[in-house]
């Protein structure tokens, strides 16, 4: 635990510096959908290294299995089929936590220490700092965290911190059979895109490109798309994600204000009293009500 | 033992009863719901037994403000139809908050600084109830546009409302003579015949 807190970028409601002497080189994790089969070893591995068992769901029709992330799926492979230039293609992502720079998550999280971001990129969840209110739902552009039905605990991918943190590449990405996932420092795996991407082009996918969407500051898993111009192909990935201005005026400069606000009406309510005096009914009115009372008396 | 038999009945005490039961959601509400608002306030959540706690309890007393609030409204809201006094009351509100009172037009039962508050607060426990509904995971699932609509809504309304209270508190406080109105149902003449000339016309016939 010391070590780990040495290098923390931000946490969760938390409005003073975190802990980070030490300076980790950014990571990331690289997802090569053109060089994806589709096996599900990722979800496999996932399953097996965080010692996760969802329940084994039915078949729906589709390759999908499970059909959506869930708080004991943190990744799901989603299989999309279009047509692309007169051709079928079969469109296969590993859908999960994106990591992303600007955390919408982090941001809306109201719990201390609940969601923790580390130098090196990884976004985290700290279970036992959860409340269980779902505003990282409400904050996040790619709709990843879940809610656990069994302890209201929210769950998202790891990108493996514990395996990262000792050296280790995520447990998708050591069992991809295909190398379709990749993982290393992100300059790194920039430039490993850069070389997947000009292939691609070579090949005819002319609008190949590299998914590190800006809205967000970049994410830490990234995508190599055969479409980059149309990241919606592949199962809803949205083209421009970025923190909902809802959830930045709702997380941004308006709360300390709303407190300062508030402070202002208690104060200002106090030193109302002691400068104006309370309004006590009058002296003469009760001699008036007094008054009558001896009249009626008589 | 009543001090003056002739002290005026102001409220019932089922309307009493009323009242606090929505003065006792709101500040359990204001509480919890502060410790969400901003980290500041986070450690408001230790008196509601933790966190979690806080999390679980706030919507279910925001359901018993809701409903309870409903019935002071259903109560109170025909004694609250601004009329021209009103008006003439507010436009004049600032020589009352400087402390001359002399030429405040003549008020009912409430005056209109106190209708004011009566509708601000009735939008703002409208919204409140609404909004929450849209942010309350245990039990709805909205749409994330609805949600983060919601939990704008919440926050902003929450404040607002937050600080009407403040104002109504010490109004009250302010006011010598008003709070033993809620507490046991009277106020003396003298107290309504300053503030509530009007009122006190009608229920003594003087």
């Amino acid at each position: 635990m010391a070590l780990q807190s040495l290098d923390i970028k931000q946490r969760s409601a938390t409005t003073t510096p975190s802990t980070h002497v030490r300076e980790t080189i950014e990571i990331a994790k690289l997802i090569d959908v053109s060089a994806c089969i589709g096996c599900k070893a990722c979800q496999v591995a996932c399953s097996e290294w965080n010692d996760i068992r969802d329940e084994v769901g039915n078949c729906h029709g589709v390759y999908d299995n499970p059909m959506d992330l869930s708080a004991k799926s943190w990744t799901v492979m989603r299989y999309t089929e279009v047509e692309q230039n007169n051709k079928l293609e079969w469109l296969i992502r590993k859908d999960g936590c994106m990591h992303c720079a600007d955390p919408g998550c982090l941001k809306a999280c109201p719990a201390p220490g609940a969601i923790i971001q580390y130098s090196n990129g990884i976004v985290d969840f700290h279970q036992e700092n959860c409340i269980g209110c779902g505003y990282c739902v409400t904050g996040c552009p790619f709709n990843v965290p879940r809610i656990s039905k069994e302890d209201s605990k929210a769950y998202k991918c790891s990108l493996c911190s514990d395996r990262v943190a000792v050296n280790q590449a995520p447990a998708c990405a050591k069992a991809c059979p295909t190398g379709a996932i990749q993982f290393g420092s992100k300059e790194d795996m920039k430039d490993y895109a850069a070389k997947r991407v000009e292939d691609l082009k070579e090949r005819g996918y002319d609008q190949a490109g590299l998914y590190d969407p800006q809205g967000v500051g970049g994410t830490h898993v990234m995508y190599v798309l055969h479409h980059a111009d149309k990241p919606n192909l592949y199962a809803g990935l949205p083209e421009n994600p970025s923190i909902s201005p809802l959830v930045s005026l709702w997380k941004g400069f308006a709360k300390p204000l709303a407190t300062l606000a508030l402070a202002g009406v208690a104060l200002g309510s106090l030193f109302h009293y002691v400068t104006k005096g309370p309004n006590e009914v009058s002296k003469e009115i009760e001699d008036e009500i007094e008054a009558e009372d001896k009249e009626e008396a008589k | 033992m009543i001090r003056d038999p002739k002290d005026l009945k102001r409220y019932e005490p089922k309307e009493r009863a009323n009242h606090w039961v929505v003065g006792i959601s709101f500040i359990l509400l204001a509480l919890s719901g502060l410790a969400f608002f901003h980290p500041a306030f986070f450690p408001l959540t230790q008196l509601f037994g933790g966190p979690t706690w806080a999390r679980i309890i706030h919507p279910y007393l925001g359901v018993l403000m809701a409903v309870s609030f409903l019935g002071l409204f259903i109560r109170f809201k025909h004694l609250n139809k601004m009329t021209p006094a009103d008006k003439e009351w507010l436009a004049k509100a600032k020589n009352m908050v400087d402390g001359n009172d002399h030429d405040m037009p003549e008020q009912g039962k409430y005056n209109g600084g106190q209708k004011v508050m009566f509708w601000a607060l009735a939008v703002c426990m409208l919204l409140m109830t609404v909004s929450g509904l849209f942010i309350w995971r245990a039990w709805f699932g909205f749409d994330i546009t609805l949600v983060r609509l919601g939990a704008v809504v919440h926050a902003a309304a929450g404040a607002v409302m937050i600080a009407l209270i403040m104002v109504h508190v010490y109004a009250a406080i302010w006011v010598k003579g008003t709070i033993r109105a809620m507490w046991y149902g009277t106020v003396t003449r003298a107290w309504a015949k300053q503030h509530h000339r009007g009122w006190y016309r009608q229920v003594t016939g003087k």
